[in-house]
């Protein structure tokens, strides 16, 4: 019988499909007996994936340029061919 | 935004750092091209990345400027040293453990007055504790702008300790592999995965505490 605590230690394999089908069955049985740990699951799942759908920001037009002169110069510093 | 019930966990999936699209030039052909000396070709790397790699800079140190300045030696480096990119990884890769150790060292300087060392959490065995355990609203995302939603997300991840943040970072936002996330910061990958597991619930604790479904009643004291 797997604990709650036991759950929670199998938690980023269960969430990242890497655990093996005899851990993974025993983890969904858990699941649909322990409403906390399902919960528990389901809101973790959830905080990866909002931090998956985020945008990176765009550079502000003075760093791109401050970065494009920097590398530029560099590139035609050492430019190899 | 619905990704937050989009139940696709699969890491593998997450290969929007390399995926080039139809008319899009494969990143190995134009980190070929950069070694061979083409300008033109480089920059174009830099268009790609530059963003997430300045995301990445500031969230681990913290700081703009320090960040800023992590974006420029990252690239700097990058092309200084393009000829032992043997091409085994992903150049983006190959690019954020750079970024990384950058970003280490910058943190690293501006903490040394301080006591806390980055790489020794402090293992107090309560921090896998759930203590909010709550459903949360259908589409949490939706209740805020996307500027609010932003800096939620971002206090959230400035709020963990430095090194989980960075386990966080590289292996859920950046989407490094374990072994790829354990290499970059010279970590064993039983810490990496037990400091993965103590960042999402930490975050999932703090998210829970602005997401959570209300209960309908709370409306009769309002
Ligand atoms: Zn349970």
């Amino acid at each position: 019988m797997l604990t709650c605590k036991d759950f929670l230690r199998e938690l980023n394999d269960y969430l990242d499909k890497c655990c093996d089908p005899s851990v993974r069955a025993e983890i969904e049985k858990h699941l649909n007996d322990c409403p906390n740990c399902f919960v528990v699951a389901d809101t973790t799942k959830k905080t990866v994936n909002v931090y998956k759908g985020m945008e990176a920001q765009p550079l502000s037009d003075k760093l791109k340029s401050k970065l494009m002169g920097v590398i530029e110069a560099k590139m035609r510093g050492c430019k190899k061919a | 935004m619905d990704a937050a019930d989009d139940v696709n966990l699969d890491l593998a999936a997450g290969a929007e750092a390399q995926s080039s699209g139809p008319g899009e030039t494969g990143e190995l052909e134009l980190v070929q091209r950069a070694k061979a000396g083409d300008v033109g070709a480089f920059s174009e790397l830099i268009n790609r990345y530059e963003r997430r790699i300045l995301r990445l800079a500031k969230r681990i140190t913290q700081n703009e400027e320090d960040a800023e300045d992590v974006l420029q030696d990252a690239f700097l480096k990058a092309y200084e040293n393009l000829d032992r990119f043997q091409g085994n990884s992903k150049f983006y890769t190959w690019l954020v453990r750079i970024a990384v150790n950058e970003a280490l060292m910058k943190l690293r300087k501006r903490k040394s007055d301080r006591t806390l060392p980055l790489d020794e959490p402090m293992e107090t065995g309560e921090e896998t504790v759930q203590r909010e355990i709550a459903v949360w609203e259908g589409n949490p995302e939706q209740k805020y702008s996307q500027e609010e939603l932003h800096n939620i997300l971002e206090d959230a991840i400035q709020s963990l300790a430095p090194s989980y943040r960075t386990v966080f970072v590289l292996r859920d936002v950046e989407e490094l592999s374990t072994e790829e996330t354990a290499a970059a910061l010279d970590l064993s990958i039983p810490a990496v995965k037990s400091r993965l597991l103590r960042a999402r619930l930490q975050l999932r604790e703090k998210l829970t505490r602005l997401f959570k479904k209300q209960p309908e009643d709370m409306l009769a004291y309002l």
